[in-house]
């Protein structure tokens, strides 16, 4: 299996380059990228030089053109469009049909993946993307089980590449629009969800509260360990009783499912994290490098390290994981 | 202006559903949408049973009928049931996922795209057309002007414009995810559910720990608290491009909505503000009301 990893900053590149990944995700610095968020992503000339390195090391640039067209402003998505076929990546990330059908008819020859955005979870929406844009990979979304994901592949000649490590949507991705609801920006239109220009941290009565846009997503007790507002990670009161009442803060971990993925037919895995630090690629990727190589090695005898677990740990939120919607009891 | 009625959002009891549609047959609806778009394991009516009521309120009705496709189409077994709802063979099919698209674009019949297409622009609609669509209800997160703005960019491809359906009334369905938020809040496992959102006829409410009322829970999907309401936007319905408003059934009091949407489209004064949220047809967030509603 592939493993595919992110990078928000050309530091973030190097580090994966030089603990072995496969392939290495990039955006544009607009929003025709799904994690266009303040301080993050590589101009221009950065991802020359990113390029570059990837080449000289002999492994793959996909491009995130992800976000959908707005009729204001289609010249953004076309360049993006464009600059990637100039760029002769490897493959270019897309998910609206109308930047996929602009790639298919103007650069025949480069290679398009569906993004998880394109929210795609079974073979006869795959087979619409293949039939007329030709996708030469898909990106499932995080909802589907460990037996949906095989049904997927069986049913489809589409490449099939999954999340295995970072945050976890727990809404369809593509599929959600609570951002939007409560911030204006979202996901499928601005590349972001919860926005940090919506975020306000108060002190009110000795507790530390977070809101976005003027609203309370939570508010801890002294000492306890507060996250970043993503708003489906807040706690909430339902029918009385105040919980994490759509998702606790936790990271998706697959890692114990390789042997799995791999059986299944997964090409790729996939680590999300465009927006978090050259530490984070530096580390999630070689912990998974190291896993993965220990499964090809030795498939039969494939166990998580404890080291590679303790690390993965560390760079969760809330230093929690799960298996997410593979383990069908989390549904 | 046509008045449509959408897809019922929430698990109703098959006795309740049946006197919801004689109901609604003697409303002045031009199009009703019929079917279960959030959950499979909601089997108050099978595929057959949908099917079978449609037929029975074709007869009572001179709205078009619609068959509304599931939304999150997951396993193998949704893929065969939405596979024969494409074939029913009498009704139209709103599309709800890109296996619909799919599956009535190969049989070449004309769809109606609902809100959970991701269409966004004029270019990505005009690949919908390609594909057979013919009437499109744009996502709910859209403004009035995106969507004239969309139009816009179709007219210029030269492409016939397809019928507008805007969400106009309503909780907002807002997303979807393969865990059931009505499980979890019942603290229950989404296999051993045991169809507790029947027990909600318009969901569960989720609030601020400060009781700022934000979402709805209703199983698998995510709904805005507040109603969004568009009556006091009615002129501009019209103006941005609209040629049908859809109305989302509630539990309680749709024959007075449907009243009150009848007598501005037949040149009524709308009122100046209604309750409820305007905030994405004005490009703001979504749950906010806009204080200009009833003046644009």
């Amino acid at each position: 299996m592939e493993l595919v990893c992110p990078a928000g900053s050309l530091p973030a590149l190097k580090a994966a380059v030089r603990q072995g990944a496969d392939a290495i995700y990039v955006g544009f610095k607009d929003d025709t990228n799904a994690r266009h968020f303040a301080g993050l992503n590589l101009t221009d000339k950065q991802l020359a030089e990113g390029v570059d390195l990837i080449r000289k090391n002999n492994k793959k640039i996909y491009i995130a053109v992800n976000t959908y067209a707005q009729p204001d402003g289609w010249e953004r998505w076309q360049r993006a469009v464009d600059q990637a076929a100039a760029m002769g990546v490897n493959a270019m990330i897309a998910a609206d049909p109308a930047v996929l059908a602009y790639a298919s008819k103007n650069h025949p020859d480069l290679n398009l993946h569906l993004s998880v955005q394109g929210s795609a979870t079974n073979g006869p929406a795959l087979s619409f993307y293949q039939q007329r844009y030709n996708i030469k990979r898909a990106v499932l979304p995080r909802v589907l089980s460990l037996a949906q994901v095989k049904q997927v592949a069986e049913s489809t000649t589409v490449p099939i590449e999954v999340f295995a490590f970072g945050s976890l949507c727990i809404m369809a991705e593509g599929r959600c629009h609570l951002s939007s609801y409560m911030t204006g920006e979202s996901p499928n239109l601005c590349g972001v969800c919860s926005p940090a220009k919506a975020v306000r941290w108060s002190n009110e009565d000795g507790k530390l509260s977070s809101r976005l846009n003027e609203v309370l997503i939570d508010r801890y007790e002294e000492g306890e360990a507060a996250g970043y507002p993503t708003l489906c990670k807040g706690r909430f009161i339902v029918n009385g009783k105040k919980f994490h009442a759509l998702e606790e803060p936790t990271s998706l971990d697959t890692m114990d499912l390789i042997p799995e993925l791999d059986r299944i037919g997964v090409k790729a895995v996939k680590i999300e994290g465009r927006q978090r630090s050259p530490a984070y690629s530096e580390q999630v990727t070689r912990a998974w490098r190291e896993a993965l190589d220990s499964y090809r090695h030795n498939p039969g005898g494939f166990r998580v390290e404890n080291s590679w677990r303790q690390t993965l740990a560390g760079l969760s939120e809330g230093s929690q994981t799960t298996l997410g919607a593979y383990h069908r009891a989390w549904q | 202006m046509k008045l449509s009625l959408g897809p019922i959002l929430f698990f109703w009891p098959r006795d309740q559903v049946t006197r919801f549609y004689a109901d609604m047959a003697e409303q002045p609806l031009d199009i009703i949408y019929m079917g279960e778009t959030v959950c499979s394991k909601r089997r108050e009516f099978n595929l057959d049973g949908w099917i079978g009521l449609a037929r029975e309120l074709q007869q009572a009705t001179r709205a078009q009928i619609v068959l509304s496709g599931l939304t999150l189409i997951e396993a193998n077994s949704e893929v065969s049931s939405l596979k024969r709802l494409c074939d029913n063979g009498d009704f139209m099919v709103e599309a709800n996922d890109m296996a619909a698209v799919q599956f009535l674009s190969e049989r070449k019949l004309q769809f109606a795209g609902g809100p959970a297409l991701n269409i966004y622009s004029g270019h990505a609609l005009a690949e919908f057309i390609d594909s057979g669509l013919i009437r499109w209800a744009p996502p709910v997160e859209c403004s009035g002007n995106m969507i004239n703005n969309t139009l816009q960019q179709l007219d210029a491809m030269s492409i016939p414009r397809p019928e507008v359906e805007v969400f106009a009334y309503g909780h907002l369905p807002l997303a979807y995810s393969a865990r059931c938020f009505t499980a979890r809040a019942e603290n229950r496992p989404k296999d051993e559910c045991e169809f507790c959102c029947i027990n909600y006829e318009e969901g569960i409410p989720l609030a601020s720990q400060e009781g700022q009322p934000l979402f709805t829970i209703n199983g698998i999907q995510t709904m805005s608290a507040e109603i969004n309401n568009l009556l006091a936007d009615y002129p501009s319905l019209a103006r941005q491009g609209a040629d049908i408003a859809r109305l989302s059934p509630r539990a309680k009091g749709m024959t007075e909505v449907i009243r009150a949407w009848d007598l501005v489209r037949q040149g009524g004064q709308p009122p100046l503000a209604v309750q409820g949220c305007n905030g994405y047809w004005h490009g703001r967030p979504g749950m906010v009301t806009a204080e200009e509603a009833g003046l644009c």
